[in-house]
């Protein structure tokens, strides 16, 4: 297999995309469609496990790397690679992918074709930017990211979609423009847009004028990444996007396309402004520390159930900021952990949600009540996925939040002490939603009547339950490859410190 | 000599042409080689004119159109041809280098385009066919001539012949009191505005001694700059600043662009513009025109500002198009305030790009108008991207890339402009640029959001794409494509035009010389 490995990123990445224009092809039969754009998720899934597997997990370099000429002038390279912290979130798209299809098999019926063509073409933009190593690469997936989600959120979406479609467009666009603006000026001082070039040469001081300019940039790319996690307070547009959203858009958009941002701080503020990022730690703790608390306060007091998830993510999200501003191993480890974990609790928690406004057209916690004696088998998905979003030790949320608040401990006593009461918020929120949901008595008639989860539905829920367990049990085969990516993150970040004299 | 002095002032180009020695050498083969675009234009839109009368006026579309498009495509063939005889010609007053055939490609490969969006329109809207292309194929000879003239009273006769015809264009749809509007405000204003653009050539002959750009050129670079030179610049940039359609010379340009025909305005926010900025390029850098700079700086920000704030508000396709052109040309315009060389190339590339994406996104627009234009407004496009899924999607990606999305041309068109601004240290406009750009996402998100999240009304036609339209609109889509995915060849070019248009004119013609030296 290691004749795949060169062009194996290449293949991942643009399978989903090659299949979206297939499917332009084939005629309108919707069912066609929809097993075809299956196959293609799927087959897109069995290729990017061959990264983890074969995947030298030793110190440092990229993986899999591919390094092409695309452009002379400017000087863009076909520059691609992974290491530890990204090949799980392209194994993470690949993996909530086919579970969006098989999700969206019956409560998508017209355009269906449009549709899955947009789902699949998004799923290549967002393996794409994990995967680019250069900076214009990176910015043209990551803005091709935007399209397809606005589309599909405008298009399929209810209520007010137009609203949440174009102020999810507007905010995440002008929040890149200040990163498209940085990245030009990194070319211009060095002629180039690798990201491993542009690392070694601020780590030179071979950047002409970069003293000056480096807060600015670390705000340029802060800024447009701080919009995608969302950090409070450039939240506004999350509620809105997710609540509106058709269930396969919100949970790529809670799985796949947060951890854009959370991904970006990492490879870029971290990873490119070491000193700076270690400069404003203080200040970016603070606004996680709020965005938990506030995320979870808000959480609790929402009568909408995909209002409350989509706040939750506020909530989590939080975490994986502070985790990374942490500048330890524990924080760093805990914070990319927590970015799958959150994938599949929360990416699970809109499905099963998704599942429940199909047979009644309602998101309101209100309306519900008693269906774990109609709906048993729903129930108990929902509760193994509640579970693993709270942090139940031996469940997925556990060991990535328990990781990030040791981190904030090390870093700064009270920021752990004031972090982990989010913990405890998120299990009143999600358990208090979840009794309101399924236990007591049946109030509304119409409740006693609904069907419990068929053959499609359990074969998409089950492999999030399945990872929400393994992820509890034996976190090491993640992190046994986060690890080592880490550590040379964080060398990097250490070398700076001597340098600052902190 | 004294006396020839004074003559001159009344004369300048007659002068010039005779003491450049014409009563000595008459115009060589060479000459009508660097010329030859223009004539294979000139002739076929002549031959247009002779054969029209002799037509069945209800069945000479297709045939003029015809005769048209091969004219397009026998001057694009010939502009290959005529690059390979680089050099002057008409004693000094065109020339033939890579920043002229750059731009007769661009320019005739856009009079093409109109062509053939304008097909099925003239059908559609029953409109007399000869005396339109015929008008288009002369208009693209002067907006060819402006970009190879480095005479400024040439370059006045060319603009001459590229608006006249543009401004009859304007007014072609007869019937329609917002056409002859559109064609009478067009004409008046710019007039009014070329008047601007002739005292600015005369001022500039009064300071420098000539009209020649070479010789002017020399003589700003010398050192003492008379005062004049500097309300000849500014007097010149009204001029063009009203043909680009920048601010604040801009108020003209939402009237006209809603009253004309739609494939004309497709033309002319493209055509006459890429032309005039050709011109622009010329008079600022190649000339090294005297206090440029904040003339430019401020012209800029306030057509990309004004553009933007005003297309927010649009509820007229054309307008808010109009609009958005006036963004654009603010976005031009800051290529213009940088490093002469880096500004020069990347003002060539997004005059090529910013023609690709608007011709075809008004080539869409032109289609869907329908008879009499009945359908411009927003609202009609609700709905459009279910009923016509091919043509929404069409518009989409131009509308994508006006906006600047990636893998687009105006994507890369904004960055080399936005790079150019960095690395001359133009942080300011810079930065007005690309709040702009982020003000400009959200009115041509407005027309995709109609086209694909609104329900249609039902009651606008949507009808069958006709083969030259479908030719037009692949030919736009490819060439956007281009420039967004490959742009390093296109714009190689541009550099190297633009080394050779700002080097110091070292090889001056001695005729032009001994014309500053008598001074």
């Amino acid at each position: 297999m290691e004749s795949l490995s060169p062009i194996i990123l290449t293949l991942v990445t643009f399978i989903p995309a090659a299949g979206g224009l297939l499917i332009l092809l084939i005629p309108r039969r919707d069912r066609d469609i929809k097993l075809f754009a299956l196959v293609v998720s799927i087959l897109a899934f069995v290729a990017s496990l061959h990264l983890p597997v074969h995947m030298h997990r030793e110190l440092g370099t990229f993986k899999f790397e591919i390094d092409k000429v695309w452009i002379t002038t400017p000087n863009i390279h076909y520059h691609m690679g992974i290491d530890g912290i990204s090949v799980w979130l392209v194994v993470l798209t690949t993996f909530l992918t086919p579970l969006c299809v098989l999700i969206s098999w019956t409560s998508i019926h017209e355009r269906v074709k449009e549709f899955f063509i947009l789902l699949l073409i998004l799923e290549t933009a967002l393996i794409g930017v994990f995967t680019s190593l250069d900076l214009f690469l990176f910015y043209f997936f990551y803005e091709a990211t935007l399209i397809p989600m606005a589309l599909l959120i405008g298009m399929y979406g209810h209520g007010r979609k137009v609203y949440a479609a174009v102020k999810f467009f507007l905010f995440t666009m002008i929040g890149s423009m200040f990163m498209l603006a940085a990245i030009i000026w990194l070319y211009a001082k060095t002629g180039s847009f690798d990201f491993a070039i542009i690392q070694s040469a601020i780590h030179n001081g071979a950047v002409p004028g970069f003293e000056a300019a480096s807060f600015w940039l670390f705000l340029g790319f802060f800024v447009a990444f701080a919009v995608k996690v969302p950090i409070f307070p450039l939240h506004t547009w999350l509620p809105d996007a997710h609540v509106e959203a058709p269930t396969a858009g919100s949970v790529l958009l809670a799985g796949v396309l947060l951890k854009m941002g959370t991904y970006g701080l990492i490879r870029f503020n971290v990873g490119l402004f070491p000193e700076q990022a270690r400069r404003n730690a203080p200040w970016i703790m603070v606004l996680a520390l709020i965005g938990i608390i506030y995320g979870a306060l808000v959480s609790l007091v929402q009568p909408n159930m995909k209002k409350l998830i989509a706040y939750s993510s506020v909530s989590h999200l939080g975490f994986v900021v502070l985790g990374i501003f942490s500048f330890t191993t524990a924080g760093l480890n805990g914070a990319v952990f927590v970015m799958l974990a959150h994938g599949v609790a929360t990416g699970g928690l809109f499905m099963l949600a998704g599942i429940l406004y199909e047979r009644r057209h309602t998101y309101e916690i209100s309306e519900f009540g008693g269906l774990a004696t109609t709906m048993p088998k729903y129930a108990t998905f929902f509760l193994v996925t509640v579970l693993a979003s709270v942090g139940l030790p031996l469940m997925s949320g556990f060991i990535g939040e328990f990781l990030v608040l040791s981190g904030a401990f090390q870093a700064k006593p009270i920021y752990g002490i004031l972090a982990a009461t989010g913990v405890i918020w998120s299990a009143g929120y999600l358990l208090w939603m979840y009794q309101r949901v399924f236990f007591g008595k049946v109030t509304h008639d119409v409740n006693l009547t609904l069907p419990d989860l068929n053959m499609r539905e359990k074969v998409a829920l089950s492999p999030i339950a399945i990872a929400a367990l393994v992820m509890g049990v034996a976190p090491l085969i993640w992190l046994s490859a986060i690890d080592p990516a880490v550590q040379a993150a964080l060398g990097l970040t250490q070398l700076a410190s001597k340098v600052v004299g902190q | 000599m004294i006396w020839l002095t004074g003559v001159s002032h009344a004369f300048p180009a007659l002068l010039a042409q005779i003491q450049a020695g014409m009563p000595t050498s008459l115009p060589q083969g060479a000459d009508y080689m660097r010329i030859l675009p223009e004539i294979v234009l000139s002739v076929f839109g002549m031959l247009i004119m002779v054969v029209d009368p002799l037509l069945d006026p209800d069945k000479s579309h297709q045939s003029l159109g015809s005769i048209a498009l091969v004219g397009a495509l026998a001057a694009l063939a010939s502009t290959a041809w005529m690059a390979q005889y680089p050099g002057t010609a008409f004693w000094n007053m065109v020339r033939v280098e890579a920043f002229s055939v750059f731009f007769h490609f661009l320019v005739i490969a856009i009079a093409a385009v109109a062509i053939l969006s304008s097909f099925e329109y003239l059908q559609v809207q029953r409109i007399r066919a000869g005396e339109y292309y015929a008008l288009i194929l002369f208009g693209t000879v002067g907006m060819c001539l402006m970009s190879s003239a480095i005479e400024l009273v040439l370059i006045f006769i060319a603009l001459e012949i590229s608006s006249i015809s543009t401004y009859v264009l304007a007014g072609f749809r007869r019937r329609d009191a917002a056409s002859s509007e559109s064609s009478l405000k067009y004409f008046l204003l710019g007039s009014f505005a070329t008047a601007f653009f002739l005292y600015g050539v005369a001022m500039m002959f009064g300071a420098t001694g000539s009209t020649n750009v070479d010789a002017i050129s020399l003589v700003l670079r010398s050192g003492n700059v008379p005062m004049l030179a500097y309300v000849a610049t500014a007097l010149m940039f009204v001029g063009l600043g009203f043909k680009v359609a920048s601010a604040p010379f801009h108020v003209w340009t939402p009237d006209v662009y809603e009253g004309a025909p739609a494939p004309v305005v497709g033309l002319m926010s493209t055509g006459p513009k890429a032309a005039a900025f050709a011109v622009l390029l010329r008079v600022m850098f190649e000339a090294n025109a005297p206090g440029r700079f904040w003339l430019i700086w401020v012209s800029a920000a306030l057509s990309m500002t004004l553009g933007n704030l005003g297309a927010l508000v649009q509820d007229n396709v054309k307008r808010l198009l109009a609009y958005s052109s006036i963004a654009h040309a603010g976005y031009l315009l800051v290529a213009f305030a940088a490093q002469p060389e880096l500004g020069t190339s990347a003002a060539m590339f997004y005059t090529a790009a910013y023609a690709a994406m608007n011709v075809g996104a008004f080539a869409v627009v032109s289609h869907f108008a329908n008879a009499g234009e009945k359908y411009v407004s927003l609202e009609d496009y609700a709905g459009l991207g279910r009923r016509s899924p091919v043509l929404a999607a069409t518009l989409t990606f131009f509308l994508m890339s006006l906006i600047g999305i990636p893998i687009t041309g105006g994507f890369f068109a904004k960055f080399y402009v936005l790079s150019a601004a960095l690395k001359s240290g133009l942080v300011g406009l810079s930065i007005i640029l690309v709040l702009n750009s982020a003000i400009a996402a959200y009115y041509y998100l407005r027309i995709i959001v109609m086209m694909y999240m609104r329900e249609g009304r039902g009651e606008v036609p949507v009808t069958r794409v006709p083969a030259a339209t479908a030719i037009a609109i692949t030919v736009c889509i490819l060439l956007t494509l281009y420039l967004g995915v490959l742009p390093g060849r296109v714009l190689d070019f541009a550099t190297q035009s633009a080394r050779q248009l700002v080097s110091d004119p070292t090889v001056v013609s001695p005729s032009s010389l001994t014309l500053v030296l008598k001074r």
